[in-house]
């Protein structure tokens, strides 16, 4: 559905050049629900406005839904959805009338845009606001617009950028559940960008992870926590036990960090363990063995900020603040 | 409001013989239309930077619209009301001794929208390059605005002026469509008609082109 090669995007900013995008390779099988995670700054919106044809690439090459961008952009932008960052109703218009508008610009005759948009509004829960004007809905209501202006034509390739920055958590499930349905009543192939790992985590079955306009990791989201984090064990042991479990933690940690706290006589042992909630139990029975059994554990599984920490030394937070 | 107000100070400073022997209506009149005109397509730019703030302009964008059409489409939406108001003037203006030439007044509209187009392009990339920088787009706009309506005769008959008043209104697209305009508002069609439609399917070409550039640099 999607395939770049070294594409590449660099802006001048007051006579400097900045290279936003350094040669990015992806692929992207039809069907295929991916996120591009990273902080703000790091290439995502970039790399996916050159997918949409919305901006030029300085270098590189991308074929988008079977069709180059550089060659024919107005034929990928015939192929793919784009919902962008803002909201794309115009304010003055009712509902309605951007949804036919926009089906028209699609090409689609008036009755056929019309079934369609209302077709759309009740699936998206906005039939009973079909003939207000846009700047009179709420947040959650907008966005959900946009979905449904993203959709109107039912492109098999939706591109979504932010789609839920700025949305309490109970607009960003509903709006999520919708994305989902779409993806399972009609295969479409999804690539959005998100800086909530959160989102990434749950939602797509594949993350890329840009950061400073590199691809940096590319895989399903619970093999990159496993291979890059693992998960996070913290045993605790009574301080006389400590000399004898050092060695075993070691050696299970394989050459990864051990931290060791005191106190009050109870040492807490700090590890990440590769595949931690297989590997535990046998360990707790040879500490047992070793005659220094654990007084508790707490096995935490990792999370994607843990991953990007991993890759980059910062979390995503940091990160975003640079 | 010019027509009431500014009229017929204008008629009774200057004295009917500038006009052609026209009464000063039938001369102020069309001008007023053009000014209209001019306001309106040149303001195409100001609701692009709404639309550009908010998300739908980039929305358009990522469709297969093709880029002329959006800049045309914009220009004809605010052409569109002053057709209604140019015909409105000229509707109420009868009583006062105004002659309406319907079939004339129509051509005339129709070279002031070809004219639109090019000037709401001309807007349009205006606030696209002014982009974020709304000020610019504001400061550009006032400064051509004001020189452009003086020098074209709109509100007092250039002949008055000095030489190189008269000089400067040549290279001045807007004089050709005042002097086209008078004519068909009066009822004749000639030379002047000719000029004025020139000046505009030139200015049009001209927007478009600067336009459609402005548009491409980035994106096609």
């Amino acid at each position: 559905m999607i395939h770049t090669e070294k594409l590449t995007k660099t802006f001048q900013v007051k006579k400097e050049t900045v290279e936003a995008v350094k040669g990015v390779d992806i692929d992207v099988a039809p069907g295929e629900l991916v996120a591009f995670l990273g902080p703000n700054g790091a290439g995502k919106s970039t790399t996916l406005r050159m997918l949409t044809t919305l901006l030029r690439p300085t270098s590189g090459s991308a074929t988008v839904a079977g069709v180059d961008v550089a060659a024919d952009p107005a034929g990928v932008r015939a192929r793919i959805g784009y919902i962008g960052q803002g909201n794309g109703g115009g304010h003055s218009f009712r509902v309605i009338d951007e949804l036919v508008m926009q089906g028209r610009f699609y090409g689609m005759n008036t009755s056929d845009a019309t079934a369609r948009a209302q077709e759309l509004l009740h699936s998206l829960d906005l039939a009973d606001l079909a003939k207000r004007t846009v700047i009179k809905l709420s947040g959650g209501q907008r966005r959900r617009m946009d979905v449904a202006l993203g959709l109107m034509h039912s492109p098999r390739l939706l591109f979504l950028d932010e789609p839920s920055t700025g949305m309490d958590p109970q607009n960003r499930a509903n709006l999520w559940d919708h994305i989902m349905r779409l993806r399972q009543e009609h295969g479409t192939t999804i690539v959005l960008t998100t800086h909530y790992m959160d989102e990434a985590d749950s939602m797509s079955e594949r993350v890329i992870v840009i950061d400073h306009g590199r691809i940096i990791a590319d895989d399903t989201a619970a093999r990159l926590k496993a291979n890059l984090a693992g998960d996070l064990l913290a045993v605790e042991v009574a301080a006389e036990s400590a000399p004898g479990v050092r060695g075993l933690l070691g050696r299970a940690a394989a050459g990864g960090e051990v931290q060791e706290n005191r106190l009050d006589g109870v040492v807490t042992f700090r590890l990440r363990l590769p595949e931690g909630a297989r590997i535990a139990p046998s360990l707790l029975k040879d500490m047992n063995d070793a005659g220094a059994p654990a007084q508790s554990i707490e096995l935490k599984p990792p999370t994607l900020d843990d991953v990007f920490l991993e890759l980059t030394g910062r979390n995503l937070r940091e990160g975003a603040n640079q | 409001m010019f027509l009431g107000l500014f009229g017929p100070l204008l008629g009774a400073s200057v004295g009917a013989p500038a006009f052609g022997g026209q009464s000063t209506l039938q001369w102020f009149l069309p001008g007023v239309v053009v000014m209209i005109a001019l306001f309106g397509t040149s303001m195409t730019g100001s609701n692009l930077q709404y639309e550009l703030m908010t998300g739908s302009y980039e929305r358009i964008l990522a469709t297969p619209l093709s880029r002329s059409s959006l800049m045309i489409g914009r220009a004809l939406k605010e052409w569109a009301p002053l057709v209604l108001q140019g015909l409105l003037i000229a509707l109420v203006c009868i009583p006062f001794g105004f002659v309406f030439h319907p079939l004339h007044v129509l051509l005339g509209l129709v070279i002031l929208g070809i004219f639109g187009i090019g000037l709401g392009a001309l807007s349009y990339s205006l606030a696209l390059v002014s982009q974020n920088k709304e000020w610019i787009f504001w400061g550009v706009q006032q400064t051509l605005l004001f020189p452009l309506m003086i020098l074209s005769g709109i509100m007092l008959p250039i002949e008055a002026g000095p030489a190189w008043m008269k000089t400067a209104s040549l290279f001045n697209p807007l004089t050709y469509l005042v002097n086209a305009e008078r004519e068909l508002f009066a009822g004749t069609i000639g030379g002047h008609t000719l000029w004025g439609l020139v000046a505009a399917a030139v200015t049009a070409a001209v927007g478009l082109a600067v336009g459609i550039r402005t548009i491409s640099r980035d994106i096609r």
